[in-house]
């Protein structure tokens, strides 16, 4: 199998979420395949902190907004959710 | 020559109303089906003439009574739809089985039509509910107490293709191919070990190697052989291994391997010895195994992860497809699948914004990590039921969707239009055409006929034995000649 490599590795977990989003955008942009993995010093490092700060506020949003629409009362609901068996 | 592999699935949904004690799942189901309103459709029977699931692929019929609701309860029960859908209450649950496509990306459009179709009538329903009450629908197959519910599909095969070659063939592919279809779960059931998190919904509850049942000791490889086609010619393969995905590559990644996969079994092309030891254990360990490492014994001896199995049918369909010719459909998906496994043996969470189960593994993680819960606490376990929520605005996977955090494979404008319209390239395009133009004369339908009452005559079934015809190209001057469906039999006799 061959390997594609424009996928940017991700590894800071706390982004873990909005990074992908980022990361498809990247690869819809790219592809014929070059990612950029240039950007670990100077410049690009600097860049990737900005946008590091972007996507966690992104990513904050994100879970705010489930932490919104997420129903209360989570145990009660879920030991309620009882269905008989189907197929 | 392999056959065109038409498909379609059959979604079980998850049902509750919310605050009703009494709360009883099979008078909401036929509330919400018959929330449902297409006026030409309302007292049609389904057609149990035509079904027969005791019979066995393995060539016996087994003994035990077929279900024949009567008169009533049949149009209480079951509605056909214009777009060739069938919407109907199984057992305690709501059920939606997508009309008839041929390929991937129209079952997607399908399928998810079919959520649209579930939400309206649920937001019907809830008008005559009392208030404080909130009937919730979920796309999932499991409660997470040991209740299972399924998510099908079925894929048009050629009966002179052995079952047993089926069998051999199939078996490894189905127990590996979690690994890009699973839906995703927190925890485990149905006395399986212990885990915090799993790839697929289904798996805990596969106790049998093959077998006819559906309810009870679910088998990996179900032998229901109910063609709903020409018997000679045709078998159905119904399966009943997968989960109820939201994610819309997911779906299409599923259903398109899976038929090429077929189709490869149809043309002798599987010539590696990929057999499993133990698939029941194995589909377990499979699904247990977030890493995606885990290694199976292979009867050979050998021992391979389940990503690895994958790309030996990879390869095989890579070889495969180099003597054929090929739709842009099939050759988009070797690459697809090709990336995903390379993707999934580097790193499975690069796919979280494509494969369900690790969406909804990324998703959960984040909210873990932000609120300082794991994975027993209540709210855990809530992200993963409301991750299959049909409610546009509660369910999870929806909020990810309009946020651009999953992937998308069709439009919305596709989706809207597959709720009132059939696919115009298989039989599904009579049957609704029929329900939209003649919908009053119209009797009964099953998959395989549709018959109609016409003042005092007696009732006359048209057979749609062949899936592929009744295309719009077939009968669009039919129906242009037939205003009425008196003249559609008269025009359909000569």
């Amino acid at each position: 199998m061959r390997i594609h490599s424009n996928h940017p590795r991700q590894s800071n977990q706390s982004l873990r979420f909005v990074a992908a989003a980022e990361s498809q955008q990247q690869q819809k942009k790219g592809g014929d395949g070059g990612g950029d993995e240039s950007g670990s010093s100077g410049k690009g490092g600097q860049k990737i902190a900005k946008k590091g700060e972007e996507l966690k506020g992104e990513m904050d949003a994100l879970i705010d907004e489930i932490d919104e629409v997420l129903e209360e009362n989570a145990e009660e609901f879920v030991k309620n959710y009882v269905q008989r068996g189907g197929q | 020559m392999a056959i065109p592999k038409v498909m379609g699935t059959e979604i079980e949904y998850g049902i509750t109303v919310k605050n009703d004690r009494d709360f009883d799942p099979i008078s909401s189901c036929v509330l919400l089906v018959n929330s449902y309103r297409e006026d030409s459709t309302a007292r049609i029977l389904w057609d149990y003439d035509q079904e027969n699931p005791l019979a066995d692929a393995r060539g016996f019929q087994v003994e035990g009574e077929k279900y024949t609701p009567n008169q009533q309860e049949n149009i209480a029960r079951n509605k056909t739809l214009a777009n060739g859908a069938r919407y109907y209450v199984d057992h305690a649950h709501p059920e939606y089985s997508c009309p008839e496509v041929t390929n991937a990306r129209d079952l997607v459009i399908h399928e998810k039509a079919g959520e649209r179709i579930v939400e309206q009538s649920r937001r019907e329903a809830n008008r005559v509910l009392p208030p404080g009450t909130q009937m919730l629908i979920y796309k999932n197959n499991s409660d997470r107490k040991g209740n299972s519910y399924g998510s099908h599909e079925n894929y048009l095969m050629d009966r002179r293709t052995s079952f047993k070659q089926i069998v051999e063939h199939l078996m490894p592919f189905f127990v590996t191919r979690q690994v890009y279809s699973g839906a995703g779960k927190v925890g485990s059931e149905n006395r399986a070990h212990p885990c915090d998190y799993q790839l697929s919904q289904r798996a805990d509850f596969f106790e049998t190697e093959v077998a006819l049942d559906t309810m009870v000791k679910r088998p990996i490889i179900n032998t229901r052989d109910e063609p709903h086609a020409d018997r000679e010619k045709y078998r159905r393969l119904h399966v009943i291994v997968g989960d109820a995905n939201m994610s819309e590559f997911t779906i299409w990644l599923r259903n398109g391997v899976t038929a090429l996969v077929l189709a490869m079994i149809e043309d002798g092309a599987i010539d590696r010895d990929v057999l499993l030891r133990d698939p029941v254990r194995g589909i377990k360990e499979v699904s247990h195994d977030a890493a995606c490492k885990k290694e199976l014994e292979l009867v050979s001896g050998r021992r391979r992860t389940a990503v690895q199995l994958q790309g030996e049918y990879l390869e095989m369909a890579q070889r495969y497809v180099t003597s054929r010719e090929v739709t842009p459909e099939q050759k988009e998906l070797l690459v697809e699948w090709e990336r995903v496994l390379t993707m999934l043996a580097r790193d499975p969470m690069e796919l979280r914004t494509e494969i369900d189960w690790v969406i909804k593994k990324a998703l959960v993680e984040s909210f873990m990590e932000r609120k300082g819960l794991d994975w027993g606490s209540p709210q855990v376990q809530m992200l993963d039921l409301q991750y299959h929520d049909l409610r546009p605005d509660k369910g999870l996977y929806y909020v990810l969707e309009r946020q651009g955090h999953v992937r998308r494979v069709v439009t919305d404008e596709e989706i809207e239009r597959a709720v009132f319209h059939p696919p115009e390239d298989t039989r599904a395009y009579f049957r609704g055409g029929c329900l939209r133009r003649y919908g009053a004369e119209v009797f009964g339908v099953n998959w395989d006929s549709i018959s109609f009452g016409i003042g005092d005559e007696p009732i006359k079934r048209v057979l749609m034995v062949e899936p592929l015809k009744g295309s719009k190209r077939h009968v669009e001057d039919l129906f242009t000649t037939s205003p009425t469906a008196a003249e559609l039999v008269r025009n359909l006799r000569s």
